[in-house]
């Protein structure tokens, strides 16, 4: 399925983005098992694209595409072209550790370092050579600051991460991201472990963070889809082919007159 | 696979009331119009004092729709169709205060001499009950094809209300002691071309359900 962006794809308030991040033909294999099925597919700069769909469609292994996580995976075999900037990531040419710094994830549980505070947010900058303590303070405070965290831990810099509750948490891993200055920040569910009111921070969050940075979000939570996002994708299953990319297009229509009869079927509960 | 079966039966509770809402006012129509031919002041103030049973209703289907809207979240056609229901039964129950301003009127001539013999308002009453029953009908039905046919159907509403309009108007200037009595069946008739273009507005809201579009049909030429 061909989605890439055009000005009828995209709604009036995303008009003139330009393609971030692009997926053409990509088929991507574990082994034997094909997960995501000849997709194509541009994903707006500056703005929050949803992935939704059932358990098992693809959504985690197409998000994972962006950073070559999936690499990680053994027998995992990617067909086609992933790119960043119009540059395909998948080249031989590609520091993969270099392209995680400019795309960064975010995962389903909080998972900070057993560290302090200041220390989870230093770790990256550092790892990457920065190494002045007045710079490090500098960079700490900046993310935290943007990762809506600053005010609740700056007077606990040296305690530990572990300390902190599950929704400072995944904001600490938010700001860890943003400490390494990443273009695009991939979340993989990020809200499924938090309660309510941590989940509508985090929402909040990344509706500013949108506004310099390229969000891809997985979401079983469709209503969370609806609120946050800015385009959607709906990948499925049929039968027992998984990865088939439905419909791609403004959140707005998307869950309000969704094209595709399977999307609707989807969003409306009528099969899961 | 349907999976959720609860909020969906809830979903067509609200249609169904929605149904019932129209034939109450399916009822105020043609009683109002009744009184006014039979001179029948009771069956006149039947429909005044029923049209606040009209009122409750809409209320009652509206608090439906505000329940479902905030505790299950509704997407898609299945959202659509509540936001129609919403605009629908507020249509409907301005179509009941139609019937009802034309029994206040009724009440109001009491046992005046009639003006004259009353044909073409009780076929403009009969044609609005007839859009009014078929546009809800599209409703439940989920019809947009039909639903624009109604909407170019008002023509002949408004075709017979200029009708009526041209023969009271020559009464008027033929005998001015007419003036008073030609006046009010001149509201009577307008009471009724209101209804027809509020069954357009249903249409309307019918095909939004449908196809997802705000759509201007027809415009009515009052």
């Amino acid at each position: 399925m061909n989605m890439k962006l055009s000005p009828d794809l995209l709604s009036d308030a995303l008009a003139g983005k330009k393609a971030r991040l692009g997926a053409t033909g990509v088929n991507l294999f574990y082994g034997d098992f094909q997960a995501l099925r000849n997709i194509t597919l541009e994903i707006p700069e500056c703005a929050i694209t949803a992935i939704i769909g059932p358990s098992g469609c693809g959504k985690s292994s197409f998000l994972r595409l962006f950073n070559r996580m999936n690499d990680l995976i053994t027998g995992a075999r990617v067909e086609g072209q992933v790119e960043l900037d119009g540059i395909n990531i998948y080249d031989k040419s590609i520091d993969v550790v270099e392209l995680r710094k400019r795309v960064g994830m975010v995962f389903q549980k909080p998972n900070p370092f057993p560290l302090s505070v200041f220390e989870n947010v230093a770790y990256g900058p550092r790892r990457h050579g920065r190494h002045n303590r007045g710079e490090l303070e500098e960079i700490v405070e900046k993310s935290l600051r943007q990762a809506a965290l600053w005010d609740e831990v700056k007077d606990k810099l040296g305690q530990s991460a572990l300390a902190l509750s599950g929704g400072q948490q995944q904001r600490l891993c938010i700001a860890r991201v943003l400490a390494v200055e990443p273009e695009v920040i991939l979340m993989d569910e990020p809200c499924s472990a938090l309660d309510p009111v941590a989940t509508l921070k985090i929402e909040d969050l990344m509706r500013s963070l949108a506004e310099n940075y390229t969000i891809i979000i997985v979401t079983h939570n469709m209503q969370q889809a609806a609120r946050v996002s800015d385009m959607a994708a709906f990948l499925m299953m049929e039968g027992d082919r998984a990865g088939v990319l439905v419909e791609y297009g403004p959140t707005s229509d998307i869950f309000t007159n969704p094209k595709d009869k399977r999307t609707e079927d989807y969003i409306t509960g009528r099969f899961g | 696979m349907e999976i959720r079966t609860t909020f969906h039966k809830k979903l067509r509770e609200i249609q169904d009331e929605v149904l019932v809402m129209g034939s109450m006012a399916e009822k105020a129509l043609m009683y109002s119009v009744k009184a006014l031919k039979e001179r029948d002041l009771e069956l006149a103030q039947r429909v005044v004092t029923d049209d606040l049973k009209v009122n409750k209703k809409r209320f009652e289907i509206e608090e439906k729709c505000i329940q479902l809207i905030a505790t299950q979240q509704p997407m898609a056609s299945d959202l659509r169709t509540i936001i129609s229901a919403l605009n629908i039964v507020g249509e409907v129950e301005r179509i009941g205060d139609h019937a009802e301003g034309t029994a206040k009127i009724v009440l109001m001539i009491g046992d005046e001499p009639p003006l004259k013999p009353l044909i073409d308002i009780p076929r403009m009453m009969e044609k609005t009950v007839d859009m009014l029953h078929r546009s809800l009908d599209t409703f439940v039905k989920g019809d947009a094809d039909t639903a624009r046919k109604i909407v170019t159907e008002d023509d002949e509403v408004d075709n017979l209300y200029d009708q009526v309009f041209r023969e009271l108007l020559t009464f008027m200037a033929e005998d001015p002691r007419t003036i008073t009595r030609a006046t009010r069946l001149i509201w009577v008739a307008h009471n009724l071309e209101r209804s027809a273009d509020r069954v357009t507005n249903i249409c309307e809201r019918v095909v939004y359900m449908v196809t997802g579009k705000m759509e201007e049909i027809g415009a009515s030429r009052y």
